[in-house]
């Protein structure tokens, strides 16, 4: 296949590689273009791929050991001294443990961070909650400054690794384990930060997904209509924050009924950050958050767990169905709502 | 008193099968980070058969002797020693890292009995120790608290900020190990990020420093003996060990940090734990 958007090699490999492959790939062809990258991780450089990186470029490439917080200090002032720092840990370190250090660092001095934090959600199955991500969204989307972006799978991941260059400020790109199945055929579907991105067509419910769960709204949606004869919608909401919130509101207006699915607490993530966007709006809609129910999750394969949360194909058409099930009247004075 | 010949004897059998053991959960479980655990097996040994006040068929009871282990990845091993001293059946094991099993990689104290804390995440253990020993000042306890730290994980700011608390309040109910394999994940301890003169940093600390060699019982039975009787503050037992050891292609080498093994596999590293020992 031809190289599309700049890069050197193709979708067929997307599909063998897993989002941190890719973003190893595509940060090592970054560094060629752009001298001031510098890479950064702490004991994870295998685990999370930027050693890519830093096979090629080993001095622009700093292994900080098991400290995280020092690392994100780092970050900040190599950002200062007018590089580019790409930091690299498991999202639960980036989000929580050096959490006060992005935000106070790099956020509040509006710094040319970019966060490649991997294993999200519950992506690192049985090494249970101390590994788990499931509030970073949460937490981070709450720091101004930040850019916050959850790929689909691989070829999103490289899309959104470049297009974070473009962007002068603190990036945070949240990342799986390599269990993400491709969803894109092709490079070349548009992307653009701050656009979700129409998966799938449909008027009867919009399925607003992100990261690994966009992938599962898809195949959803295409049962739900040979099954059901239901029309679903499939927003792949990718960037968290700034959110698309034309799209959004274009589905309670089109659609009427929403569901967000996301591996994440139901709070504050992509259901939160909908929630907001719809009450805002002032048009009813009906309305419900898929994703982890306020609790710390068990181990467990990542497939289980997602299958427990409901957020994988089956538990996607199980609460599309409840929803459609549901009596929900759309009001009279629906047009004239503010 | 340290151990005699017999209780050496003894010992040495114990761990020989708690290092098989961790082999075969390794092979059932699919993964585990067997090299940090197979490293710790003797520090783990000494505790929880000689030293430690406990009673496994209580695990809640007030006043028993704490052991927390914050290098939580070291939780196969942990779980072997647990499931061997009696807190909960050898059959768990089976299920070690299956989806609805009590035992994850890093140990869950809500699930796996005998668990004083939920460790995983670098860092944090040593502080909830400080806790548990300042604890029974407050409550005018006799117990005493163990932790174990990977050499790694001092590379964490959190671990220095415990060693000071401890010091400053004079914990000599606390006792530390360090297991230093010398390893991480991205290599040699030294050239990720350099620790030494870890000794003189812990003694700086103001620690008690005893160094030992981490795989032989004697040694570290002495090293327990002083700490029990040391009662100026806290001590450090700087463990050198080897990560991976037994196995003999696991020996000293960062790939075997975490890994699956085949049957194959399985055997040949259970043929070299029995050469060895
Ligand atoms: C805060 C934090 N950062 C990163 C990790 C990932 N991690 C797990 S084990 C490990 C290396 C630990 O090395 P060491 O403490 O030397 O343990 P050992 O070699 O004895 O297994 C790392 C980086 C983690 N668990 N916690």
């Amino acid at each position: 296949m031809a190289k599309e958007g700049g890069l050197t090699w193709t979708v067929y490999d997307a599909d063998k590689m897993t989002q941190r492959e890719i973003y190893g790939l595509v940060l090592s062809e970054l560094g060629e273009e752009y001298p001031e990258i510098v890479g950064l991780s702490a004991d994870l450089a295998k685990s999370t791929k930027i050693g890519t990186f830093g096979d090629k470029f080993p001095d622009r490439f700093f292994n900080f050991g098991i400290a995280e917080q020092n690392m994100f200090g780092v970050a900040a002032g190599f950002a200062k001294a007018g590089l580019i720092p790409f930091v690299s840990t498991f999202s639960v370190f980036a989000s929580m443990r050096a959490a006060e250090f992005l935000r106070t660092d790099c956020c509040y001095q509006n710094l040319n961070v970019k966060v490649i934090a991997t294993h999200g959600g519950t992506s690192f199955g049985s090494a249970g909650s101390t590994h788990h991500a499931t509030e970073d969204l949460s937490i981070v989307r709450a720091f101004a400054n930040l850019v916050v972006i959850v790929p689909a799978d691989a070829i999103e991941t490289a899309h959104a690794v470049r297009a974070c260059m473009k962007i002068q400020g603190p990036v945070y790109i949240r990342i799986g384990r390599g269990f993400e199945p491709r969803v894109y055929e092709s490079f070349d579907y548009g992307y653009q930060v701050g656009k979700a991105v129409e998966m799938h067509p449909g008027t009867d419910i919009t399925v607003i997904a992100c990261g690994a769960t966009v992938y599962h709204a898809v195949q959803a949606a295409r049962i739900l209509k040979q099954d059901d004869g239901l029309s679903v919608r499939v927003l792949n909401m990718h960037t968290i924050k700034p959110m698309d919130e034309e799209a959004i509101m274009r589905a309670v207006t089109e659609t009427r009924r929403i569901i967000t699915v996301e591996d994440h607490n139901v709070i504050g993530g992509l259901g939160g950050a909908v929630a907001e966007v719809i009450a805002g709006g002032g048009k009813g809609c009906a309305f419900q958050r898929v994703g982890i129910p306020d609790t710390f999750c068990p181990h467990g394969y990542p497939e289980d767990l997602m299958n427990l949360y409901k957020i994988d194909t089956d538990g996607i058409i199980e609460k599309v169905r409840e929803i459609m099930g549901r009596d929900f009247e759309a009001d009279e004075d629906w047009e004239d709502e503010v | 008193m340290p151990i005699n010949d017999q209780e050496l004897g003894e010992l040495k059998r114990i761990a020989k099968k708690i290092r098989l053991d961790i082999v075969d959960v390794t092979g059932w479980s699919g993964g585990a980070h067997i090299g940090g655990s197979l490293s710790m097996v003797e520090i783990l040994t000494i505790l929880y058969w000689k030293y430690m006040n406990i009673d496994p068929a209580r695990p809640n009871w007030e006043d028993r002797d704490r052991f927390v282990l914050s290098k939580g990845h070291g939780g196969v091993g942990h779980a072997v020693v647990l499931a061997h001293r009696g807190y909960f059946p050898f059959e768990d094991l089976k299920e070690f890292n299956h989806t609805g099993s009590k035992l994850g990689m890093h140990l869950d104290s809500k699930k796996a009995v005998g668990v004083e804390a939920s460790t995983g995440s670098m860092g944090h253990g040593l502080s909830q120790a400080v806790g548990m020993a300042l604890g029974a000042r407050v409550l005018k306890k006799s117990w005493r608290v163990y932790c174990v730290i990977g050499d790694g994980e001092s590379n964490e700011g959190s671990i220095w900020e415990a060693a000071m608390a401890a010091a400053h309040y004079k914990l000599a109910n606390l006792t530390a190990f360090l297991d230093r394999n010398r390893m991480m994940i991205d290599g040699p301890t030294e050239e990720v990020m350099s620790l030494e003169p870890l000794a003189d940093k812990w003694a700086a600390f103001g620690w008690a420093v005893r160094e030992v060699d981490g795989h032989d019982l004697r040694q570290l039975s002495e090293a327990v003996e002083f700490a029990q009787s040391h009662l100026a503050g806290p001590v450090m037992v700087l463990c050198r060990t080897v990560k991976g050891k037994g196995v003999d292609f696991m020996e000293n080498d960062p790939a075997w940090h975490y890994g699956g093994l085949s049957k194959e596999l399985v055997e040949r590293a259970k043929q070299s734990v029995e050469r060895e020992g």
